[in-house]
């Protein structure tokens, strides 16, 4: 413990950009004091404090719940999608990463299905449209059999879990060189695919949302696993190995 | 505020046999055929479980559905936070559970302050919600046969919990997302993210719309409808550190409660004794590591006040095992409220922990050194894998530092049986009425509470609401629109051209200390009239010295922040005026003046057994009352004795 500082001074590069059709451009900001607790996100915090205290505008960055589930904070840190840390969101990254003195550049996610709103918030709402092509099951209220009606194995219930555990981030798009929604987009389909009740739907489905992700403008998956690498709940590439055998099942029957 | 209580508030509950009264009330309603729904359009506020599953539900039954959430995907609701399950009645597990059972133990957890008649309904249809998440694909954990497994879960003697690894908020969030999302597809829900809603509005005394904000384009838009539901979610944030999400907020309820709805019980906050500690002033949130730490965790200060050194440098004759000294019997397993109270007295007298001095330590080394650490970490590596994650510290070889949060609030909008607040045509769903929980919430009944409100209790409701008046057809352009939101922008333009020296988040952080500290988890007359009249300085600093940035055209969460900022600083007026009229302890409000020899909350049934509904005036707020009385389960203290 004893050598390493309690404060960090840290130069940043953050991305300004006051709407979607105007160009952007790094702004560079100089903090000190920074304790090695806070989340990079309380970081961000202070430099807005600060900003806003001299009469500024502060930047605009998407956050919420702050403790990794709800998926709504992006950014890219030092190139990294989420942060240098493994398989957690950026609210979850904290300072102790960073060394004294570091330059650190934060960045919006950047796709071209994914536009810049303002600074470091981004439009992700091409992942609603995706879900709402066929990412459910189609069951009314009132209509559901008992609940033990239909025995599950355990391999599949965790399976489906690991797929379901997906927060909707997109950080796999940015991380992606092609900006693929492969695995948001398997996750769901895997997810429903290895459950009883998703078999109704289960050709429907996988064709109408691949058809959506691609008409969103998402580029196509060529097995960079660059998504895997980056996915703050470590949703595994084999899912998108079960949507391409989902995807051509479906083709092959025909039932669309 | 003057506590008078000149009139009863009746929540119309059914009479008769308490478990029929939900099927026979549901009898008694108007219908409306399938092919008339589509007339109506109802606007739901919030899309967590209760607003996802009552905007999908509704839709399903062929009503037009408006969906405002104040995130950019409905997915993203604080519901997914919540970790630890969902209860149900199944009895699954052949351990004598019941409807009666879930019944019987919400109403006594509540601490008898909630509504008999209300908690049945939802022990009932508690069942029918796991049959509609199985069936929407929600992956709960299973037995090896197949079948759903179960826990035990916050101190129930039966096994009624069910779950999905530790995101069982967010599995069921997800559901309901699905469902929604189809309806989104079908037409007939129109989806409007990032807006929140600044204005009720309101015609001849029934709620005809809203107004809300595009928080991109800061445009006010008027939304008009035949019924408004909100589904917005707890007041915690009031405290600012809490674990509740950045963006959870009162203004929807309050702004309701301005226009006419009562807001009841307020002081009934829930605190919960093991979060992660504050490292510092930045910080912005707290994270809840679940209570079942408690089993095998023990719980202990230096016996030195301002002792400094490293927790392995203390011998175990200097350090104060304080739960187990004051409560032998129980010892670290003491109740939620008993141990957080305890964590706070602590601290506050000098005895706290690490560089802030407000943490206790939850040491492992016996269990450690009794199971082994694999035993401990099969219990909860997930738990410790978090904790040093977000102190860096190892909990394996470092006691971990907890201390209590505030995590769940009770109080709400005031709502009928028909989740109907005091203006008609305007329900309140889940965490945002006050109806089911009483002064305390068991653990994993809030999830229940959100889906059976929106599911299973509002589709019959509201259509008897439709159903039983004409609608006289309401535009966008009437008057009562343009006052609203000229209201709205006019507050919004108020809050702006302040430009003073004081930033938002400087406000909050003084607010949410002094109700932390004066209206927190410990109140007593004193403290709650020092509170009252330290918001009052607040709020007039806010309104004098706030700085707010940028303008209203464009999104400006420094914008957002202070409007909800400034609800809270008239909200949090009323909270302390509720904790400083009930004289007396219960469930999460606790006076220090009431209380037994063993620091227990000690409630005077005599005065009351009610609920405390308030009004909204400019002259101050009024209150009223709605009695309570409890036909099935009699009034007992509650021991742990």
């Amino acid at each position: 413990m004893g050598a390493s500082p309690t404060t960090l001074r840290l130069t940043l590069h953050v991305w300004r950009q006051a709407s979607r059709d105007l160009p952007g451009a790094f702004e560079v900001h100089h903090l000190e004091g920074i304790s090695v607790d806070m989340s990079f996100l309380e970081m961000l915090d202070v430099l807005n404090e600060g900003l806003t205290s001299q009469g500024r505008e502060p930047f605009c960055f998407d956050h919420d719940c702050r403790e990794g589930i709800c998926g709504m904070c992006s950014l890219v840190i030092n190139g990294q999608v989420h942060g240098p840390d493994q398989e957690i969101t950026t609210c979850q990254l904290h300072m102790r990463h960073f060394a004294d003195g570091d330059t650190i550049v934060v960045e919006p996610f950047r796709a071209r299905a994914l536009p810049v709103v303002r600074d470091l918030v981004v439009d992700r709402s091409a992942f609603d449209r995706i879900i709402a092509e066929g990412g459910y099951i189609s069951t009314d209220a009132g209509s559901a059999p008992e609940g033990n009606a239909l025995p599950i194995s355990t391999a599949a219930a965790d399976e489906a879990m690991d797929a379901a555990a997906c927060i909707g981030c997109a950080g796999c798009v940015a991380a992606c060189p092609n900006a693929s929604a492969m695995l948001f987009t398997a996750a769901k389909v895997s997810h429903l695919a290895q459950l009883p009740q998703g078999e109704p739907e289960r050709e429907r489905r996988v064709l109408a949302m691949v058809e959506r992700m691609d008409r969103e403008g998402f580029g196509g998956c060529t097995n960079e696993r660059e998504c895997q690498a980056a996915c703050p709940k470590g949703i595994s590439v084999a899912h998108i190995a079960r949507l391409n055998r989902e995807f051509l099942r479906s083709s092959v029957l025909g039932r669309s | 505020m003057s506590p008078t209580a000149d009139r009863r508030l009746d929540g119309r509950c059914p009479s008769g046999e308490m478990a029929s009264r939900w099927t026979r009330h549901k009898f008694d309603l108007d219908l409306i055929n399938p092919a008339n729904r589509r007339r109506f359009h109802i606007v739901v506020v919030g899309t967590g479980l209760a607003g996802a599953s009552a905007a999908a539900s509704l839709a399903e039954m062929g009503y037009r559905v408006s969906a405002l959430c104040i995130q950019d995907s409905p997915r993203r609701a604080h519901s997914i936070a919540a970790q630890g399950g969902i209860n149900a009645a199944k009895a699954y597990r052949n351990d004598g559970d019941s409807v009666h059972r879930l019944f019987y133990d919400t109403v006594k957890g509540g601490d008898f302050r909630a509504r008999e008649s209300n908690v049945h309904r939802l022990a009932e249809v508690s069942n029918q919600i796991i049959d509609q998440c199985v069936a929407l694909g929600v992956p709960f954990a299973r037995e090896y046969g197949g079948t759903l497994a179960n826990r035990s879960f916050g101190g129930a003697q039966v096994a009624r919990t069910f779950y999905a690894r530790g995101q069982t908020g967010q599995q069921l969030l997800l559901g309901a997302y699905g469902a929604l999302m189809r309806q989104v597809h079908a037409g007939r829900v129109t989806l409007l993210p990032r807006r929140e809603m600044v204005e009720l509005v309101q015609v001849g005394g029934v709620a005809r719309g809203i107004i809300a904000r595009n928080l991109i384009s800061g445009e006010y838009e008027r939304h008009a409808a035949d019924a408004v539901l909100l589904c917005t979610g707890g007041y915690g944030n009031v405290f600012r550190l809490s674990t509740n999400a950045q963006a959870s907020n009162v203004t929807a309820s309050w702004r309701c409660h301005r226009r006419g709805a009562f807001f009841a019980n307020p002081c009934y906050t829930q605190i919960h004794p093991t979060c992660i500690p504050v490292s510092g002033d930045h910080q912005s949130k707290l994270t809840l590591m679940s209570e079942s730490l408690r089993n095998d965790g023990r719980v202990w200060v230096p016996s030195l006040a301002g002792d400094e050194r490293p927790p392995s440098d203390i011998p175990e004759g200097e350090r104060d095992y304080y739960l187990e000294r004051r409560y032998p019997s129980f010892g670290n397993l003491v109740p939620r409220d008993v141990a957080s109270r305890a964590a706070k007295r602590v601290c506050d007298d000098g005895f706290g922990v690490g560089a802030t001095g407000t943490a206790v330590y939850l040491d492992f080394a016996d269990a450690i050194g009794r199971d082994s650490r694999a035993a401990v970490e099969g219990r909860y590596g997930n738990l410790f894998q978090m904790y040093e994650m977000i102190t860096g510290e190892d909990p394996y070889r470092v006691p971990m530092r907890i201390f209590p949060a505030v995590h769940y609030t009770m109080g709400g909008l005031w709502v009928d049986y028909n989740l109907q607040t005091t203006i008609p045509g305007l329900f309140a769903l889940g965490e945002a009425n006050f109806s089911d929980h009483g002064a305390n919430r068991l653990g994993a009944s809030a999830l229940m509470q959100g889906l059976a409100d929106g599911t299973f209790v509002i589709p019959a409701t509201i259509t008897a609401h439709l159903a039983g008046r004409t609608v006289e057809p309401v535009g966008p352009d009437a008057p009562a629109f343009g006052e609203a939101e000229a209201a709205a922008r006019e507050r919004d333009e108020r809050i702006l051209s302040v430009r003073g020296g004081s930033t938002v988040s400087t406000l909050h952080r003084e607010l949410g200390l002094c109700l932390w500290n004066q209206v927190g988890m410990s109140r007593t007359e004193q403290g709650l009239r020092e509170a009252i009249g330290r918001v009052r300085d607040l709020r007039e600093r806010f309104w004098n010295d706030v700085r707010v940035p940028g303008e209203a055209n464009h999104l400006n969460p420094s914008l957002e922040h202070a409007g909800r900022l400034a609800d809270f600083l008239e909200f949090a007026e009323l909270l302390a005026t509720d904790a400083l009229q009930r004289e007396e302890s219960c469930g999460g409000h606790f006076r220090e003046e009431h209380q037994t020899g063993e620091g227990e909350a000690l409630r005077n049934d005599e005065a009351f057994c009610h609920v405390a509904a308030w009004e909204h005036d400019e002259g101050g707020a009024v209150r009223h009352e709605e009695p309570l009385s409890f036909e099935e389960v009699h009034l007992v203290t509650r021991s742990y004795k």
